[in-house]
């Protein structure tokens, strides 16, 4: 379903990459390495400026990944701003308000996130057909101190973004205990991405 | 600026490329085909470059086909790797074969059906002797005789001759029917709907098609197919733009649509009615249709009883239809597996070791 | 090259793919990265060479080549082979890329059918062509078999293979495409690369992906990850080794071709790695027949 048939005001639409083909690869490949390098923080700070609401790094992720084929689950709070009809604008993506269909999800507000179990898992003979889900967070470092290892990783590593409660890490835990279901998580703070595929094995000090 | 190593590889395929091209061209005496020349007078080659490179382009079919140097199945790969890189504006709304202009239109089930049988343009009975006249330059042919009265406009259908007793499945889409597949841009799934079949014998093979066909025709897996009816002509293609909210004609297609006929399997729910298959292709290409409508046929089988012939099986059928994959791979035995080879080397002499140590061995206990 | 010069390739876009096959592309590449070892499947599309001739490797290698990236191509280990050669020029052509044999200089290696004697490193992504991306599609044709085989990881049909093969031969005598486990979860074919390779699929240091475009599926193996290839207890994993040494670097840990002199027996084993030989005999290593014709050094000059 698409929330928004209303018509487009281009004039308040503010421009999205100005070389599409050229700023996407280069996206690309810092998103490519995030999910391949759980933990390891990603730097888009060349991307353009994003619509109110969302982040630069957010924002190009988007850019970069979304079209009209990409049924996109956005937080309530940015379905009526200027992010929307950026997104709708430059991306062409149909939205719904239903996370189990969602090919992507933006999520600005973790505390408010609907759970990670509501949206799509994937099927057994198709787990690729699963949510990545964008969480804005305000920082990636500072928060509580994940331990990752799996795929991707040597050893160990540790992120720490900033703003996450003990029962969403629960829930990362649970979601990757699930694979190959599951959900994989793109953290976006600013102009910084850092990656959390479903294959990783999360541990959280004290839990 | 880039720099790449010049070795035996590089000037070889230069070369190649080079040779290629002078024989393409063939003796320089002779004048260069035009490829308005191979679409006006290979015209039924360009119909199937046409069709099984899912691209209406009489002009570009033309070129590939002269590029190809008339390998149709390179000049296929020519256009669908054309076609792919091709934006996507929007959707035609789907074509009305019933409003078709027919050129063409024949059945076999009944002597006389109304509009009539056409004959129209066909090699059907023709006696195949070399024509030594075409040999010769500057042959026009005289014209064909008109018909002294107009043919009937729209020309009824074959459905719309057994519509009023039941006896013919209707097409008419079920209502869960949602955007049809599109094997253009998502990879083959299984069980494949109808749709998708369909897609996959309009790009299909015709040869692949046609030995399939004549496969089911001779027992293996056995439709009992009759031919309702095939015709031949232009629809017109209409497109609706955002902007305007309500059709416009942007084009005409030459289409050839085939309905082979059959008993269906008897259901308990519905009363006995004859079942189709359908073809349909770009152009003129016959044999193309008709294979495509027997397949169709036989795949719908499968729905309903157990596959006991490669023609109803799915997955068999689909995946081995496609003559650009299929020749790639099947060719991609040239290209070079020393490799391979040499880890299969190493292992078949240790194997041959091994067996004349144990032969020498046994030979030994024997003494 | 001028990028502007009129050949054929330049009224295409940027790396040949439209913008929006990128992103299907590059959305599927994400979600291999995420299930590693999982066959995710892509809308392959045609491209201009044949398929089984790379167009998962080409489409993989367009969807994330950048003007800053340098490119390397190999197929059978070495730069010169006529089908690398090609591809390599298609990437110089459509992307504006920097080209190279040198292993540790590339940012993307494309390779068929062999992984690099040179450990790769971090900031490096190997693409392999992938004729046929189902390790068990030669146990069971149907898709629709295999496909619920991984989703249940249901692989005993594997190891009764690798059994027959211990019952027939004394051994599993798999030699090329060798089925190795992800992770302990997908069992995942390595593309037709020599057993000898297998092991620099464990925790390597770069990003593997696999491409098969005929067959229209994406895997891939982020790096250090697990990677072990199936074997027994009695009958554990081995690898190639020779009896020869290279003839024109005399390396003897790399994997060798064999090269027929003439046809009353006289051959010479040479390095399938071109690079990596070209690189032992600079640094002074001499094999056997070192003034051999092979090892002459190509000229370097600006490509056409």
């Amino acid at each position: 379903m698409n929330m928004h048939a209303s018509p487009l005001d281009l004039t308040e639409i503010a421009p999205g990459f100005a070389d599409p083909t050229r700023d996407s690869q280069a996206v690309f490949r810092r998103v490519m390495d995030a999910i391949a390098r759980p933990g390891t923080i990603q730097d888009l700070s060349f991307a353009p400026e994003p619509p109110a609401g969302l982040g630069r790094a957010a924002a190009a992720v988007a850019l970069t990944l979304f079209d009209f084929e990409t049924l996109v689950w956005l937080d309530p709070v940015l379905r009526t701003g200027p992010a929307a009809d950026w997104l709708r604008f430059h991306c062409a993506c149909p939205f719904t308000d239903r996370p189990g269909e969602a090919a992507f999800a933006i999520v600005v507000d973790a505390q408010a996130c609907p759970p990670l179990s509501s949206f799509n898992p994937g099927d057994a003979k198709y787990p690729d057909r699963s949510t990545t889900l964008i969480v804005q967070t305000p920082g990636l470092v500072g928060g509580r101190c994940a331990t990752l290892e799996g795929p991707g990783i040597k050893g160990r590593t540790s992120l720490a973004p900033a703003g996450l409660e003990p029962g969403f890490w629960t829930q990362v835990q649970a979601n990757h205990a699930r694979f190959q279901f599951g959900v994989d998580l793109i953290f976006a703070a600013g102009d910084l991405i850092a990656g959390l595929p479903r294959s990783t094995r999360v541990t959280i000090k004290g839990n | 600026m880039a720099y790449v190593a010049v070795k035996g590889g590089e000037a070889a395929i230069s070369n190649a490329h080079r040779w290629l091209a002078e024989d393409r061209r063939g003796d320089p005496a002779v004048p260069e085909l035009g490829a308005d020349q191979v679409r006006e007078q290979l015209s039924l080659a360009v119909d199937r470059v046409m069709s099984e490179g899912s691209c209406y382009d009489r002009d570009l079919a033309a070129l590939a086909v002269k590029q190809a140097r008339g390998d149709l199945p390179e000049a296929i790969f020519l256009m669908r790797a054309y076609r792919t890189t091709l934006p996507r504006f929007g959707y035609a709304q789907p074509v009305e074969t019933a409003a078709m202009a027919v050129r063409r239109r024949i059945s076999a089930a009944f002597k006389d059906i109304p509009g009539g049988q056409v004959l129209g343009p066909t090699f059907d009975y023709t006696h195949r002797l070399l024509d030594f006249r075409l040999a010769a330059d500057g042959m026009v042919p005289d014209a064909a005789v008109e018909a002294e009265e107009p043919q009937t406009y729209p020309m009824a259908t074959i459905a719309s001759v057994f519509d009023h007793e039941g006896l013919l499945e209707s097409d008419v889409p079920s209502a869960d029917t949602g955007e049809p597949f599109d094997l253009t841009r998502e990879p083959m799934s299984f069980p494949a709907g109808r749709d998708q079949r369909l897609q996959a014998l309009a790009r299909g093979d015709e040869g692949f098609l046609l030995s399939l066909a004549y496969s089911s025709q001779r027992g293996w897996g056995n439709t009992h197919p009759l031919c309702a009816e095939i015709r031949l002509g232009e629809v017109a293609v209409a497109f609706v733009p955002d902007e305007l909210g309500f059709a416009i004609e942007i084009g005409e297609l030459t289409l050839t649509e085939c309905h082979m006929i059959s008993t269906g399997a008897a259901g308990m729910e519905t009363a006995p009615q004859f079942a189709r298959g359908y073809g349909l292709t770009f152009g003129h290409c016959e044999r193309k249709a008709m294979s495509m409508a027997i397949v169709d046929r036989a795949l719908r089988d499968a729905e309903e009883v157990e596959v006991a012939a490669p023609c109803q099986d799915q997955e068999f059928v689909l995946y081995h239809s496609d003559n650009v994959e299929a020749s790639g791979f099947v060719q991609h035995l040239k290209l070079p597996h020393y490799v391979d080879f040499q880890a299969d080397l190493q292992l078949i002499r240790r194997l041959r070791r091994e067996w004349f140590d144990r032969e020498a061995a046994l030979k030994e206990a024997a003494e | 090259m001028s990028p502007a010069s009129n050949t054929p390739e330049r009224y295409y876009n940027y790396a040949y793919l439209d913008e929006q096959t990128k992103r299907m592309i590059r959305r599927a590449i994400l979600k291999a990265l995420a299930i590693p070892g999982y066959q995710a499947p892509f809308g392959s599309r045609e491209m201009p060479v044949p398929y089984g001739w790379g167009t998962g490797g080409i489409q993989l290698t367009a969807a994330i080549i950048g003007p800053d990236d340098v490119y390397k191509c190999i197929d059978q280990g070495a730069d010169d082979t006529t089908n690398a050669v090609s591809i390599r020029r298609f990437f110089a052509q459509v992307a504006d890329v920097a080209v190279t044999e040198d292993t540790a200089e590339a940012t993307i290696i494309q390779t068929r059918h062999r992984i690099p004697e040179q450990p790769l490193k971090a900031g490096q992504v190997l693409v392999f062509q992938v004729p046929q991306p189902e390790p068990l599609r030669g146990l069971e044709p149907r898709e629709t078999e295999t496909r619920a085989m991984h989703a249940y990881e249901e692989y005993g049909l594997q190891y009764v293979s690798l059994y027959e093969s211990v019952a027939t031969y004394g051994r599993i005598a798999s030699t090329v495409g060798y089925p190795t486990m992800v992770d302990e979860r997908y069992l995942m074919s390595p593309s037709p690369i020599p057993k000898f390779d297998n092991p620099k699929l464990d925790d390597n240091e770069a990003i593997l992906l696999f491409g098969a475009g005929r067959e229209k599926r994406i895997y891939a193996v982020p790096p250090h990850t697990r990677v072990r290839s199936l074997d027994f207890e009695d009958y554990p994993f081995e690898t190639q080794t020779w009896e020869e040494d290279c003839a024109l670097c005399g390396a003897r840990d790399s994997y060798l071709d064999e090269v027929v002199l003439d046809d009353a027996g006289e051959r010479m084993f040479v390095c399938s790695d071109s690079h990596f030989c070209a690189e032992r005999r600079a640094q002074g290593h001499v094999g056997r027949m070192a003034d051999h014709q092979l090892a002459a050094t190509p000229e370097k000059e600006p490509a056409q």
